[in-house]
């Protein structure tokens, strides 16, 4: 029997996940921040980082879509054992997890409705480095300016442009994590 | 000690993921209301149970907790609560604002300033602020969605024609980012400015009625008002009697059945540490070191 998709999860659930939560907070609400996060150790492809946010944030009642590399055996097992996360397509998810190119187009997502813009995707971008530093943030939970390392400009400038409606993004490099929620203005 | 007979922070991991889901979502749009699946608390409704389920989903055991009641640290709700913490997710607590890292409140903003790294959790008896002006959950979904706020700026309208002012004291409208109208719980609207362009982080949980908001930090948050009856963050016209304080929310205090009466500052931790300074107020008793 194959083991490996039973480890790797949070050694104390309740505290690491506490603390995974916090990192997360502070990073949506402080959009451009980059946090360091542990407690997962999930099996290739997906970073240490994007374990995390799963195991914190996704269970039986979050519908999870896998994208690309992502959507490999190894990590299908892993997740399902650890969040019990239906794994679904792009149209029905809560949740997405893939690198940038494998979950284009985005406008397969939901993006929440005009009386619950709440109902709308939250996509987990896996990166290959995270750097404050590249485009240009501006918006709620940033003082005057922030930078960050964003895999492309356009794409968020016509998230924003839905808002209240929209996607949000976490951005995962090896145990790094930052974020982008819908209501931020991104220049190139 | 923790009672080990309970999770940490007293709620399940699944009830805490779907709290942490809505505060994330709430921290995504400003000042839209997130619907949650609220949970029974040992405590009845009405005693902040939207405030204590967010706490419980935002504590680490790392963190240094404040609870406040109307400003004191020392009332029946606050002190409850804190004890509540103490047991179910063995944090520490304080009184002091400036040392606190989750700062739960019923009805008023600490005076002295927060900072990046603080949170603050408002416990909101109703979220909606259309509420009292439509009662249909239905109709204040659409308003909210279609962005129709007209009928708030009609009942500030009335309260000018009928008191010559704007008589809402408390749970004064705020605007959100130019976007979301948001019931800023019922604080004193003398406290409306502070939560504008805040370093903390700022989240209302409403837990009979079952809605989660939040303000990131450095948000813009507008009191509602009009070019020719611009807001106004008004306090009793009085120092305190106490620490002599001038520029902090004052309660008035009955203190004999003639007629007497002190002004106190709300916020206890602010008096006492004023206090402690050397500050004396007209009827305060110098504090012997």
């Amino acid at each position: 029997m194959q083991t490996e998709a039973l480890q790797g999860g949070f050694a104390d659930p309740a505290v690491d996940a506490a603390h995974a939560f916090r990192a997360a907070m502070e990073a949506m609400a402080r959009p451009g921040t980059i946090q360091t996060v542990a407690g997962a150790e999930p099996p290739a492809p997906l970073s240490q980082a994007a374990g995390v946010l799963l195991l914190t944030l996704c269970d039986a009642e979050t519908p999870l879509h896998l994208a690309g590399a992502h959507d490999c055996a190894a990590v299908r097992d892993w997740v399902v054992f650890h969040t019990g996360a239906p794994l679904v397509g792009a149209e029905k998810a809560m949740f997405a997890l893939g690198d940038w190119a494998a979950l284009q187009p985005l406008d397969r997502f939901p993006v929440g409705t005009a009386q619950y813009p709440d109902r709308s995707t939250t996509l987990v971008v896996e990166m290959s480095a995270l750097e404050a530093g590249g485009a240009t943030l501006s918006g709620p939970g940033i003082r005057e300016r922030a930078a960050l390392s964003l895999p492309e400009v356009a794409a968020f400038q016509r998230n924003a442009m839905l808002y209240p409606l929209g996607v949000d993004f976490y951005f995962t490099a090896g145990a790094q994590l930052a974020a982008l929620p819908r209501s931020i203005t991104v220049e190139g | 000690m923790t009672d080990t007979a309970y999770n940490f922070a007293y709620l399940d991991e699944q009830t805490k993921r779907m709290i942490r889901r809505a505060i994330l979502k709430g921290l995504a749009i400003p000042g839209y209301q997130v619907p949650f699946a609220s949970r029974e608390m040992p405590m009845p409704y009405g005693w902040g149970t939207g405030g204590v389920q967010v706490s419980a989903a935002t504590l680490t055991p790392d963190d240094r907790l404040k609870v406040i009641d109307q400003g004191a640290d020392d009332t029946t709700n606050a002190v409850s609560i804190r004890k509540f913490f103490e047991r179910t997710a063995g944090v520490a607590t304080t009184e002091a604002t400036a040392e606190a890292t989750v700062i739960q409140t019923r009805h008023r903003i600490p005076e002295v300033p927060l900072t990046e790294g603080q949170i603050l959790v408002y416990q909101v008896p109703i979220p909606e602020p259309l509420r009292f002006l439509e009662p249909r959950e239905t109709e204040t979904r659409k308003m909210h969605a279609l962005e129709e706020y007209g009928l708030m700026h009609v009942k500030l309208y009335e309260d000018i024609a009928r008191h010559g002012q704007i008589a809402t004291a408390y749970a004064y409208p705020v605007k959100v980012e130019g976007r979301y109208v948001m019931d800023p719980s019922p604080i004193p609207k003398f406290d409306n400015p502070k939560m504008s362009d805040c370093g903390a982080i700022q989240l209302f949980g409403a837990g009979r009625e079952q809605r989660i908001y939040a303000l990131p930090p450095w948000t813009q948050v507008v009191s509602l008002d009009f070019e020719d009856f611009p807001f106004e963050a008004s306090k009793a016209d009085a120092a305190c009697d106490l620490c002599g304080a001038e520029n902090s929310y004052l309660d008035e205090v009955i203190t004999d059945d003639a007629g007497g009466r002190i002004f106190v500052c709300s916020d206890t931790d602010y008096c006492r540490s004023r206090r402690e300074a050397g500050f004396v107020g007209a009827q305060g008793e110098e504090q012997v070191a």
